[in-house]
């Protein structure tokens, strides 16, 4: 493993360290509990919207606080949930009066430890609401198993809610939209190459030279299956049939667009994977209103890509429209 | 027999004995059906633990599970930590004031963590999961302590021996779970690592027994 780090347990404080040291306007970070938050933290007023899950994905979901989005994003460890003492915390530093509002992604480990934060802080007469984030068409809606994995649907969550919250719209009218946004994404990832866990040393799965893995998840878990190497077009083409199975898109609709790098796939081939995509869609009518391509929701130095759809209406392009202000996302500011 | 707050921290310390040495074993498991993590996950949560009741010194059986279950929470992450977390938090309450428990009191403090752990994870047995060592070893503890009034000491090595083969038992399971179960039927032939750690705990409670 050759990796630019120093110590394999300091690589989460170090990176908030360095994180902190390069946007001081926009955020501040508090240690052990460990948390990201605004620099204008509490803003009073404002129901207050955290997140945070496993550190590994930057810039989610550190890199999403700031106007516009997260309040506080609480980073565990390298593809590891975060402790409930950290949203804890983070709810009670950034909280403004109107309540909180967690931003899950929805796997059993986040899922608990927001679960007991949430309990926690509801003790204390805080009034704390969750919506969890599952837009991952690879695996399966099924009772048995822990359900879809959320992923890239998790950056439109935040975008989309921060707004809400910035709009001063109460705790119910928030969590109403970002459980519209939930139902309405879907997204769907492929992996050329595995990625290694620095305290691990070594990578999470084998995929060889001529392989790819269908369906892979944000910490490399195993997708649909592992297929032989494709020109992009037939990959991007089977990533958006699995999509629009799930989701059927009519002419007329309007989507938003995430083409995500998943940490070591050069912009080069996202732009690659973002015309075919942008072919598909025209060719059935969906009008693209927004489009992101670039490094949204990572999985360290793994080459692969994710595709996100989010289906809109009114409601949800305005609240996209509005002004962000996050060290990784930034507009109309 | 009776135990004090000098067999729980025999008990703890061995318990992180036996996760620190199988840090990569545990997570070698745990990259083939889920995400890789869970050894180095329990040893940084053992270390902690250790670390707290160094500078905490607890007097009493309760405060020790106290300090071990928080250690844990707060420092594992995933769903172990939430799990064993829940472990510790529940014997701790179940003990309640104690100084010294009896055997039928440790037997009813287990029983209420594997409840608690129920609760949280929402799993039965047969799904792969902690579950699968945790609920026959505390009905096997049940009929022998509570019913037959055996002390856990005449029976350590059935303890010891059903949670390994509980453990195993995991190994043609398919996931329905956790992380594993996004694997589906790819999760079959693969021992869970949870199961592992637990089996780890019901061996580090048997030995901190004979010291």
């Amino acid at each position: 493993m050759k990796k630019l780090i120093n110590n394999p347990e300091n690589v989460v404080k170090e990176m908030l360290e360095g994180m902190v040291a390069a946007y001081p306007d926009l955020i501040k970070v508090h240690f052990s509990p460990n948390f990201i938050y605004r620099a204008d933290s509490p803003v009073k007023g404002k129901v207050a919207l955290i997140s945070g899950g496993g550190s590994g994905h930057e810039p989610l979901h550190g890199g999403y606080v700031g106007r516009g989005m997260l309040d506080a994003a609480c980073p565990g460890e390298v593809f590891t949930s975060p402790t409930p003492d950290q949203m804890y915390e983070a709810a009670k530093t950034v909280e403004g009066g109107e309540g909180i509002l967690f931003i899950v992604k929805n796997y059993t480990g986040d899922v608990m430890n927001f679960d007991m934060a949430a309990d926690l802080l509801k003790a204390e007469g805080y009034k704390v609401e969750s919506v969890v984030i599952a837009d991952d068409v690879a695996v399966e809606e099924s009772l048995y198993s822990a359900g879809r994995r959320g992923v890239g649907g998790t950056v439109f969550a935040e975008k989309i809610g921060g707004a809400a919250t910035e709009r001063g719209w109460s705790l119910e009218e928030v969590k109403k939209v970002v459980e519209k946004v939930a139902k309405n994404v879907r997204s769907i990832g492929i992996a050329l190459t595995p990625c290694t866990v620095p305290a691990a040393g070594k990578p999470t799965f084998e995929l060889s030279e001529d392989e790819f893995e269908f369906g892979i998840g944000i910490h490399g878990e195993p997708g649909r299956k592992r297929l032989k190497m494709k020109p992009a077009d037939e990959i991007v083409q089977m990533m958006m049939n699995a999509i629009l199975q799930d989701m059927p898109l009519e002419k007329g609709d309007e989507v938003a667009l995430l083409v995500n790098g998943m940490g070591g796939t050069p912009l080069m081939e996202l732009f690659i994977v973002n015309r075919k995509v942008s072919q598909m869609l025209d060719g059935i009518g969906v009008k693209r209103y927004k489009t992101l391509v670039g490094n949204y929701i990572t999985s360290l130095e793994m080459q692969g890509a994710s595709i996100t759809v989010l289906k809109l209406d009114d409601e949800l392009k305005e609240l996209l429209d509005d002004p962000a202000l996050t060290p990784a996302l930034r507009w109309k500011v | 027999m009776e135990y004090d707050v000098k067999y729980f921290d025999r008990f703890v310390r061995i318990f992180a004995k036996y996760l620190t040495e199988n840090k990569e074993y545990l997570t070698q498991l745990d990259a083939a059906i889920g995400d890789g993590d869970h050894g180095i996950n329990m040893d940084r949560g053992a270390r902690t633990a250790l670390e707290r009741l160094g500078t905490m010194n607890p007097k009493t059986p309760r405060e020790l599970l106290r300090i071990v279950g928080m250690a844990l929470l707060s420092s594992v992450g995933g769903a172990a930590g939430p799990l064993y977390g829940t472990v510790f938090m529940k014997m701790s309450m179940t003990i309640g004031n104690k100084e010294k428990i009896d055997d039928k009191d440790l037997v009813k403090a287990l029983e209420n963590a594997l409840i608690g752990i129920k609760t949280l994870g929402k799993a039965e047995v047969g799904e792969k999961t902690m579950v699968d060592v945790w609920e026959p070893v505390v009905e096997f503890l049940k009929e022998k302590v509570l019913n037959e009034e055996n002390e856990i000491s005449e029976i350590c090595r059935e303890i010891i021996k059903l949670a390994e083969e509980r453990m195993k038992a995991t190994i043609p399971m398919q996931a329905k779970k956790g992380r594993a179960s996004y694997l589906g039927e790819r999760s079959i032939g693969h021992q869970d690592p949870g199961a592992t750690s637990s089996y780890l705990f019901f061996k580090s409670l048997c030995e901190a027994l004979s010291e």
